[in-house]
């Protein structure tokens, strides 16, 4: 397990408080889970992602990532219809480990109510919350 | 007592280090109200020989073989055990060891475990097996249970050949459900009437006993076609697995989930428990089985080593979403099926199935020459149903007094059978025994 | 110092079953063939599955070798919370494999069956002496199918006043196998959080007990090894409102002959007969999981039940109330006898083992304080929790001290649990181990917490003493192999 101050949370993406980030793209949004939430975690070895066309509500379970003794339910950070899945996760779990904002995202969203965005954290509003859990 | 190893003395220097006056004194935290107010009312520690005694007593009473000979089987049945399973399952680093979390301090039990889950795979043909679960009656509310979970669907058919008890406890696990369990009837010749199948819409699965509770041996083929034709899994219980060292096992048959008990292989009947709960599944269902399981990887030197493994479909980690509640299983009774089933081998599993089944021929015949009526005319494993004509229950009783158990009655079960009873028969049964059990019912 | 018990010595190794043996061995003797092969039609028969041929020695061998590899109570301490793994006599291991026992079937006519019947009826007399409650099944085959019919019970229960619930209260410390009966019963789980003490607080229950609540699940002792002191008033708040408290018996160990379940104003209990009771856990299980119940609810005990009729024992379907069966027979009759002989062997002696139990416990809690951090201090029943809190800081977490101490040639204890503990210790010595074992096992924590400061990549690598080092569990996960 890292300290938090050696987690690496970029700035180009928002945080929700149970560990998922969301990048804005043109008109979809792309989720993942943080460095954090896959540090602790530990090696994910299975991903329960949710179909493409199914819609949730901001907050809502959309999803499970499973390592060898542990579990981690994916929560939709924003609301919204899934529009894109990604399928290398079903081969390679391990690429959220590797590289959690980047090769390891879960899904793609077309957001249903643009001002959730704004509930979302910043980066260093999220590395306070983390050093308040710790 | 013997068990406990604390003298007086070390009790007054541990009372000492936790500061505690005397051994009441660490119960502080118990408040008066929530306490007993008397002693046990218990009798005197008894010695090891007083215990001895009593319990010898109470097991004298008991009618068992070789005194007593008894052809009934349904659901339990008298097959030898080698010595050499029983002694090796005594041994005590399998059986005082708790479930192997910590892998490398249980590799014993965890490749025990993992070869009894390829035995019973290839015995049933199927993928995964399970390391148990309790009996083969909850082993079947937990199929139930998982094709609800892998279907989406809330309605299962199940046979009424199968194992009465089996229906019961399935009755029981969705008794506080809307989850709805309908009966298929059976045909005359003893297997079950699939005729209303298509009928019953939106099912999770058709399950069916074979051999059936009649010992009648199912048309499993036709069972599946018509579970999956309407998108349902095809189950496959069994009470005796012996038979498929003979008959074509569930897993060749197109099963989705096979579960039943697996007392025959190695395991004392012990007045019904503990027994075996066998479950088996396809590769593409994993994830919603219930129970622990084996898994094979490598140590930090690159070993083979196994361990216990998809835990997070389990109750410690998934909690109230987990695939079943259960924790104790029955690894013991796993690993006597394992040392029996490698004992007998593939050799010895063939001779011993085909001499189970040549006795109970003939017996059946012995008694149709007799003229007694056997009702289904399907083919059989190891038990059959007899019709008996009536008065037979001053016979069954005069044959009870020379210690000779004719059967099992099946009226209680089966109104519409009241008099036939179940006969069984296992290669414990000797020719002699069979001919004088004919030999009394003739006279 | 003294010597710790952990060496090593040699190993064998040995294969699969499958790898070895040829075919055409036989490793059994068959009962002789005295009738002729009869005709089968050919339809039915299936290929012979392919089993191993083996001769006796092999598979003697195999399963002894088997057998050195693994840890069991008989080998040394096994200090593993909430499992209990006291010592298991043999006696009774001699008495339940007598033929009368281990050879009957269940399904004679009863007075063919009178010695068994009447074990049946003594044991849920004691067990309801012991617990307080007024009647008692056998039937369920271990502690999670307990729960299952205790849930069930209580589900009849509110069907039978005609206002079945759909709610059940249970504490963040309780185990998985809890809100997992709940949920496999139809009851929608709801957590209460313990307070800073550990345990429940009647005002965190009040808040959440309403006429939707079904009642609430209790473990007491809880996981935390913490008597719940306030559960005669959680009783009468759950009571108040039509509810029905259900009680996690997994840790009576503790208060044996101490406690009254009853006036706790516990409705349903379940026991676990391989803890509480000295049945050996068999590497997993056979178990089995007897419920007590109260005289208001015990027309809906699973069937068939034992009653005397005329001096003569019967098995009983006579209880139209009833929730039906839970096991194929009467449950694990097996380990029932066990445990029956451990009680007669015990008597009046159960009450010490509980205090003994709970004395060791707090010797080891009060010894390991020091250098271990304890999130809950307050006096323990019989088990004690600690955290790996004062050793993160060097970067070494419980699992790593865990299996270091394998290596000292003990078994670690319960790890990660209870969940509201992060990185738990959880140490349940049980009263049959000796102060001089208890020491030694102290004193290996004590030298492994000073490894993990001096030698940490020794503590990171453990165990070394063990026939395999740590194990790849990511990928066992990853690409499951699950049959060779």
């Amino acid at each position: 397990m890292k300290e938090i101050d050696e987690l690496e949370l970029p700035g180009d993406v928002r945080y929700s408080a149970t560990h998922e980030w969301a990048r804005m793209s043109g008109d979809t949004v792309r989720v993942g889970i943080s460095a954090y939430a896959q540090d602790r975690l530990g090696d994910i070895t299975f991903v329960e992602i949710p179909q493409v066309g199914a819609s949730f509500a901001q907050g809502e379970r959309c999803g499970t990532l499973e390592s060898a003794k542990a579990l981690s339910e994916l929560f939709m950070p924003v609301s919204g219809e899934v529009v894109a899945v990604n399928s290398s996760l079903e081969e390679s779990p391990e690429l959220i480990n590797q590289e959690p904002y980047a090769g390891g995202w879960i899904i793609d969203v077309k957001p249903g109510n643009p001002a959730e965005w704004e509930i979302l954290m910043t980066s260093d509003a999220y590395r306070k919350m983390l050093e308040g859990l710790e | 007592m013997r068990y406990l190893p604390h003298t007086d003395r070390d009790i007054a220097e541990m009372l000492d280090v936790v500061a505690a006056k005397d051994l009441d004194d660490l119960f502080a935290t118990v408040p008066a109200a929530c306490r007993r107010d008397n002693e046990l009312h218990l009798s005197e520690p008894l010695t090891e020989l007083e215990l001895s005694r009593h319990v010898e007593s109470l097991a004298a009473t008991m009618a068992v073989s070789p005194e007593y000979r008894l052809f009934v089987g349904a659901g339990s049945y008298e097959h030898f055990i080698p010595e050499s399973v029983r002694y090796l399952l005594g041994r005590s680093e399998f059986s005082t060891a708790y479930t192997p979390y910590q892998p490398e301090m249980g590799q014993g039990t965890l490749q025990a475990v993992y070869e009894y889950q390829t035995l019973v795979s290839r015995l049933l043909g199927m993928e995964v097996t399970n390391a148990s679960l309790y009996d083969g009656a909850s082993a079947l509310a937990e199929a139930v249970l998982m094709a609800i979970r892998v279907t989406g669907r809330k309605r299962v058919a199940i046979s009424r050949a199968i194992h009465p008890s089996y229906r019961r406890v399935v009755q029981t696990y969705v008794q506080s459900t809307d989850f709805e369990v309908l009966e298929l009837p059976y045909l005359p010749n003893g297997r079950t009437d699939l005729s209303s199948v298509p009928e019953m819409k939106d099912l999770a699965a058709v399950a069916v006993q074979s051999p059936n509770f009649f010992g009648c041996i199912e048309e499993p083929k036709a069972v599946g076609e018509a579970a999956h034709q309407g998108g349902a899994l095809f189950v496959t219980a069994f009470s005796e697995p012996l038979a498929y060292g003979l008959f074509k096992n569930p897993g060749s048959q197109a099963a989705d989930i096979v579960c039943g008990e697996g007392q025959s292989f190695g395991i004392p009947q012990s007045f019904g428990g503990p027994s075996l709960g066998m479950f088996a599944t396809r590769t593409q269902y994993v994830r919603s089985m219930p129970g622990r399981l084996v898994g094979q990887t490598h140590d930090a030197e690159g070993r083979r080593a196994f361990v216990l493994t998809l835990a997070t479909r389990e109750q410690h980690i998934r909690r109230e979403k987990a695939t079943s509640n259960i924790c104790t299983n029955n690894s013991l009774c796993a690993l006597a099926a394992a040392m029996y089933l490698a004992s007998l081998g593939r050799t010895g599993l063939r001779e011993l199935a085909a001499l189970n089944r040549d006795k109970a021929e003939y017996l059946k015949k012995q008694l149709t020459t007799a003229g007694f009526r056997v009702p289904f005319d399907s083919a059989t494993f190891n038990e059959f149903v007899v019709e008996v004509p009536a008065g037979f229950d001053a016979a069954y009783e005069r044959l009870l007094e020379k210690r000779i158990v004719a059967g099992l009655p099946l009226g209680r079960s089966y109104p519409e059978l009241a008099g036939c009873y179940l006969l069984g028969v296992t290669e414990t049964r000797t020719r002699a025994d069979m001919d004088d059990l004919v030999r009394e019912l003739k006279s | 110092m003294s010597e710790f018990p952990g060496a090593t010595g040699l190993v064998l190794n040995e294969p699969l079953l499958w790898e070895k043996g040829k075919v055409g061995r036989r490793g059994m003797s068959l009962p002789r063939r005295d009738v002729e092969a009869a005709p089968v039609d050919e339809e039915l028969i299936g290929e012979v599955p392919d089993l191993p041929d083996l001769s006796e020695v092999d598979v003697v061998r195999h399963y002894t070798r088997l057998s050195q590899w693994n840890f069991g109570v008989d080998s040394g301490m096994y200090p593993l919370g909430s499992c209990t793994m006291k010592y298991n006599p043999k006696i009774n291991e001699r008495l339940a494999a007598l033929t009368g026992f281990a050879g009957a079937h269940p399904l004679l006519p009863d007075r063919l069956s009178q010695g068994a019947l009447r074990l049946m009826a003594e044991l849920e007399r004691f067990l309801a002496e012991i617990t307080g409650m007024d009647a008692v099944s056998l039937q369920p085959a271990a502690g999670a199918q307990g729960e299952l019919t205790g849930m069930l019970i209580i589900f009849a229960f509110h069907q039978s006043k005609g206002s079945p619930r759909s709610k059940i209260i249970v504490p963040d410390t309780a185990h998985g196998t809890n809100p997992a009966s709940a949920a496999l019963c139809g009851f929608q789980p709801v957590k209460v959080a313990s307070n800073e003490q550990g345990i429940l607080s009647a005002e965190a229950v009040a808040a959440l007990m309403d006429e939707e609540t079904a009642g609430i699940m209790v473990t007491n002792p809880n996981t935390l090894g913490l008597f719940e002191e306030n559960i005669r008033e959680i009783a009468e708040i759950v009571h108040a409102k039509g509810g029905k408290v259900y009680c996690d018996g997994a840790n009576m160990n503790a208060v044996m002959g101490i406690a009254h379940m009853g006036k706790m104003g516990v409705d349903v209990l379940h026991l676990n007969l391989h803890k509480t009771f000295s049945t050996p856990h068999g590497g997993g299980g056979p178990g089995s999981g007897p419920i007590c119940v109260t005289r208001e609810l015990e027309q809906f005990l699973p069937v068939p039940r034992v009653v005397r009729e005329d001096g003569t024992w019967e098995l009983s379907e006579e209880f139209p109330q009833s929730i039906g069966k839970v096991h194929a027979f009467y449950g694990n009759f097996g380990v029932m006898i066990k445990a029956y002989c451990y009680i007669l062997s015990m008597g009046r002696d159960l009450k010490r083992a509980s205090q003994l139990a709970v004395l060791n416990a707090n010797y080891v809690k009060a010894r390991l304080k020091d250098v271990l951090h304890l999130p809950y201090d307050r006096p323990c029943m019989h088990e004690c929790v600690f955290s790996d809190k004062l050793q993160r800081q060097l970067k070494i977490s419980t699992i790593e001290m865990a299996k270091r101490l394998m290596d000292y040639g003990f078994h670690p204890p319960t790890v990660y649990f209870p969940l509201v503990v992060h990185g738990a210790i959880m140490i349940e010595p049980t009263e049959t181990e000796s102060k001089e074992t208890l020491d030694q096992f102290i004193e290996a924590f004590k030298a492994v917490v000073k490894e993990a400061a001096e030698n940490p990549d020794l503590v990171r690598n453990a165990p070394s003493r063990c026939k395999v080092r740590r194990l790849d569990e990511t990928a066992a996960a990853r690409f499951p192999c699950l049959a060779g």
